[in-house]
């Protein structure tokens, strides 16, 4: 005979405000096998876990009905007091009377009927609860990082550096990522590759870390501490451990007209090419789409002249697999292209360039060697409009969120020009400054009051070019909505940072969810930040939303920290809530008849055939059997199977039966 | 070849010449375009801005018509007419409540489901893909071509065009050989309705849209809206006294100009209509 005790709690008023908790509470004692009934201001405080505790010792309970919050809170928190108590945690279930009941109605005897029927079901299904026991897994200690930028690059390195072994997979031949690209840093100013570089190196030298450039993600299987991972290696067509990086190839390709990627398509690339100088590995690959041999038949230019004869034109793209036990999603971000901006004229006019191109033009490795020219005719612009807010916070545009580092870095912007051309005259215009970060507002303030930029706060509304002149359209909201215009030499637009390409699809291959802006979902807004909704599966960087580099690294580190932390136990503690083929029957009489429709059903591959013998040693009978270390607990195969023979430990169909009855009967 | 036709009041008045030029490029390319039986005003300014249910209520009689007339496709060459005419076909189809109850003032069916064409939709469809077979006289001029306000907004309901930088009308341009000019003043504001109670706000945003168009060197500006056109055209001595200036830079309809270029004669496209005369047609 089952023994249950109720556990009615108020949640401040959160619960108490709508629902007649008493009356649940006395309710509840009233149904059959109820020992112990009883409601309490806090039920997952001290008192209230002791409440539980010594009800347990006391009425010998064996099985209890928290009626409370949503589970995903407080289930652990009342299945450890059970536990502590020394019944089962499994025999401890809970009913979201917040959530479910009192939040989303009136207060009234309705909501309190509801209430007593939500407790009603549970208590029936917990008096079928079995006991379970948590299943245990092993864990592979090495770890996936996906993408090469600064993110990627810090998370390797904290996860290397803790003695576990890493796979960093970036897609293009270099890692460094955006930051690469980048002149100088907010706020201090100080040289991206400068202090970028150092950082590509210890990874490529890191005894722990395994780099794979112009590699992609190609498959990822299994479950937290058992993933596998295919990742297909791009053919390179330059043998790594032939070539020395000594560039004779890419200083005679013939094709050097291919507006390079790190240039942001302000400079030219050679067919053959590192994408730039300090790219690490430092050795070239061939861009096929645009390579005369690949395209036309014939040159090979490029192989006659290797002195170590590393070119391979015919190696195939190669795809290893590796076990792992955690992946970092580091994959970045993209800024908005041509096309969007038809008002600015973006794609049309030469001089109106993005901010990541401004970037190059401000950087000494740039295409200008530094130097801010004009990209139509390499004048020096004398006049320069920054344009905020390009596409980002433009509900009509379809991107209401805010790129957060756009303020900062168009304020770095148009000092960078003030301190290069000193005659030259900038103006910034802009809907709000939000500069909230430590040093950020001061170094606006320096922008504005020591290097003179002149910032406008309003939308341009349009640019167009006549008689060589930018004419920029627009608003002086601070002046009573007066109509500027002015004739610029170049405009930059802080163009909308937005999800990097390909970030759907790479979502989709591991199973991890995305926002309606493909940007990468974490597990909790604010108290899971670095997870996803999929265990053993971390983020950080700009994958997640725009995020400047102090942040990025910051969440990157974080997401490490995960990492080690799953890779300091040797084993894996997993809910016990997984299907079972007849869990009673022995196998010999097991009702499943090895049809398999549950295999084809089942999402995580997790479906085994187990062959049944006889003493002789002869198979007798192919079953079905799940894999308990792959079973989500989903349940699709339940309801595919035909002779009833898989349940889910925890929600069987029995349970659920119980709970439907307990509804209709009361 | 038949489709419905609807002029509005424009082109039955101000801007005949379009109604004319329309017709006769329509009739170029044997195409009919059959006007809607007992027509009524679409409901343009005046009434949108005072009651909804008018509002509705008018351009939704003249649908009912078409239906009626067994029209599935109708030609709206004015731009406020082509606006107001689509976004009420919208706003009924989103509301079924509403549907029901304009029917019944009405006291006509309903479907939602007539296509609504402005010219650049009707050449694009049935004119473009014949076009360079047909085209005799190149119009072989430096062009702008100005779109105003009303063709590409909202741009929600009407999905025509970019609404920033619209192409269509340059687009259909470069088909007869004009060389049509990247400039500032596509979708600047006319001064639309002021043209009668303050010609003054008129002859400022208009001239700027003039005076651009002259600076480029454009020797025509080519429109698609009888308010645009006749604020631009009608107005241009206003203009002209407001920016000091002497721009003679005339405002042609899109339709007049491929009208010429398939050979159609001055006579045929109305050109005399125009109060600003092109000096090379």
């Amino acid at each position: 005979m089952s023994k249950i005790g109720v556990f009615v709690c108020h949640c401040g008023e959160n619960i108490s405000a709508t629902v007649d908790c008493e009356k649940v509470a006395e309710e509840a004692s009233k149904i059959t096998g109820v020992e112990v009934s009883v409601d309490y201001k806090y039920m997952c405080s001290d008192p209230g876990q002791t409440m539980i505790k010594e009800a347990i010792k006391e009425k010998g309970l064996t099985g209890v009905v928290v009626a409370a919050c949503s589970p995903r809170m407080h289930e652990p928190t009342f299945r450890k007091a059970c536990s502590e108590a020394g019944l089962n945690p499994y025999m401890c279930e809970m009913t979201n009377l917040r959530e479910h009941c009192s939040w989303v109605h009136e207060k009234g005897d309705q909501t309190t009927e509801k209430a007593i029927d939500l407790v009603r079901m549970l208590v029936e299904k917990t008096k079928l609860n079995k006991p379970l026991n948590s299943i245990k897994v092993p864990i592979h200690k090495k770890a996936l990082v996906i993408g090469g930028g600064i993110a990627g690059i810090q998370s390797s390195l904290d996860i290397a550096n803790a003695g576990h072994q890493v796979i960093l997979v970036e897609k293009d031949p270099s890692i460094g990522g955006h930051m690469s690209q980048l002149s100088e840093t907010f706020p201090t100013l100080d040289c991206s590759q400068c202090i970028l570089t150092p950082r590509m190196v210890e990874v490529a030298q890191h005894p722990n870390i395994t780099l794979y450039t112009y590699a992609e993600l190609e498959k990822l299987e299994g479950f937290i501490g058992n993933f596998k991972a295919t990742i297909r290696l791009k053919a390179k067509s330059v043998d790594p451990k032939l070539c020395t990086g000594c560039g004779v190839c890419y200083s005679k390709c013939p094709t050097k007209k291919i507006p390079s990627e790190f240039n942001e398509g302000l400079g030219l690339r050679t067919a053959i090419y590192t994408p730039f100088p300090q790219a690490v590995p430092n050795k070239p690959v061939i861009d096929k789409t645009n390579c005369t041999y690949y395209t036309k038949g014939k040159c090979k230019v490029c192989q006659k002249v290797c002195p170590t004869g590393a070119i391979d034109f015919d190696r195939p793209d190669e795809f290893i697999t590796e076990d792992i036990g955690a992946v970092v999603t580091a994959t970045g971000f993209n800024v908005l292209k041509p096309n969007f901006f038809p008002e600015y004229g973006y794609g049309k006019y030469k001089d109106v360039i993005t901010g990541l191109q401004f970037e190059r033009l401000a950087s000494a490795s740039g295409p200008t060697l530094g130097a801010i020219r004009r990209p139509s005719d390499g004048t020096e612009p004398k006049k320069i409009v920054f344009i905020a807010c390009a596409g980002s916070r433009d509900p009509a545009k379809g991107l209401p969120y805010c790129s957060k580092i756009c303020c900062m870095y168009t304020a770095k912007h148009a000092m960078l020009y003030q301190h290069k051309v000193h005659d030259g005259e900038s103006y910034v215009f802009y809907m709000d400054i939000r500069a909230a970060g430590k040093n950020y507002e001061e170094f606006v303030r320096r922008a504005i009051e020591d290097d003179g930029v002149n910032y406008v706060r309003g939308r341009v509304a349009r640019v167009y070019e006549k008689d060589g002149k930018l004419i920029v359209k627009g608003v002086d909201t601070l002046l009573g909505g007066k109509p500027v215009e002015i004739e610029a030499d170049m405009v930059v637009l802080a163009s909308a940072g937005v999800a990097s390409h390909g970030a759907e699809e790479l979502a989709q291959k591991m199973h991890i969810s995305y926002d309606p802006y493909k940007f990468f979902a974490e597990a909790h807004p604010k108290l899971k930040p670095v997870e996803t909704n999929t265990a053993g599966i971390f983020l950080c960087g700009a994958c997640q939303a725009p995020k400047d580099i102090p942040e990025t690294v910051g969440m990157a580190s974080g997401a490490a920290a995960k990492v080690i932390g799953l890779f300091s136990n040797s084993e894996l503690t997993r809910e016990p809530v997984v299907a079972v083929v007849n869990r009673i029957a022995s196998h010999e009489v097991s009702t499943c008849v090895g049809c398999f429709l549950c295999e084809t059903a089942c999402p995580y591959q997790a479906i085994v055939h187990e062959e049944i013998k006889n003493r002789a040693g002869e198979v007798i009978k192919t079953v079905a059997q799940v894999n308990p270390g792959l079973c989500q607990g989903c349940g699709t195969c339940v309801s595919f199977c035909r002779s009833k023979s898989i349940d889910i430990q925890g929600f069987s169909n029995e349970q659920m039966y119980a709970e439907v009855m307990a509804v209709l009967e009361a | 070849m038949e489709i419905g036709f609807y002029p509005g009041c424009s082109l039955k008045g101000t801007s005949s010449e379009y109604a004319q030029s329309t017709l006769a490029l329509a009739k170029a390319f044997d195409i009919n375009l059959k006007e809607i039986t007992d027509w009524n005003c679409c409901g343009a300014t005046a009434a949108h801005n005072l009651n909804h249910e008018l509002a509705m209520a008018l351009p939704a009689r003249v649908l009912a018509l078409a239906e009626k007339d067994g029209m599935t496709e109708i030609v709206v060459p004015c731009a406020a007419c082509y606006n107001r005419l689509t976004v009420t076909q919208h706003e009924l189809n989103q509301s079924e409540e509403l549907r029901d109850k304009i029917s019944e003032v009405l006291q006509m069916p309903l479907s939602g489901n007539l296509q609504i064409l402005n010219v650049m939709q009707f050449i694009d469809k049935y004119i473009t893909n014949r076009i360079e077979e047909k085209v005799v006289k190149p119009f072989e001029h430096k062009v702008v071509c100005y779109y105003g306000c009303l063709l590409v907004r909202p741009q929600d309901i009407l999905k025509f065009d970019r609404l920033e930088d619209p192409q269509s009308m340059d687009t259909l341009m470069k088909k007869i050989g004009a060389d049509s000019m990247d400039w500032g003043y596509k979708t600047e504001c006319c001064g639309a309705g002021f043209s009668v109670s303050r010609t003054d706000i008129v002859a400022k945003l208009s001239g700027k849209i003039v005076k651009d168009a002259s600076d480029r060197g454009a020797e025509a500006i080519i429109v698609a809206c009888p308010m645009c056109q006749s604020n631009l055209d009608m107005r241009r001595p206003q203009i002209n006294s407001y920016l000091q200036m002497n721009i003679k830079t005339p405002v042609m309809y899109i339709t007049q100009a491929m009208g010429l270029a398939v050979g159609l004669s001055k006579e045929e496209v109305g050109l005399k209509k125009l109060f600003v005369a092109p000096t090379f047609a």
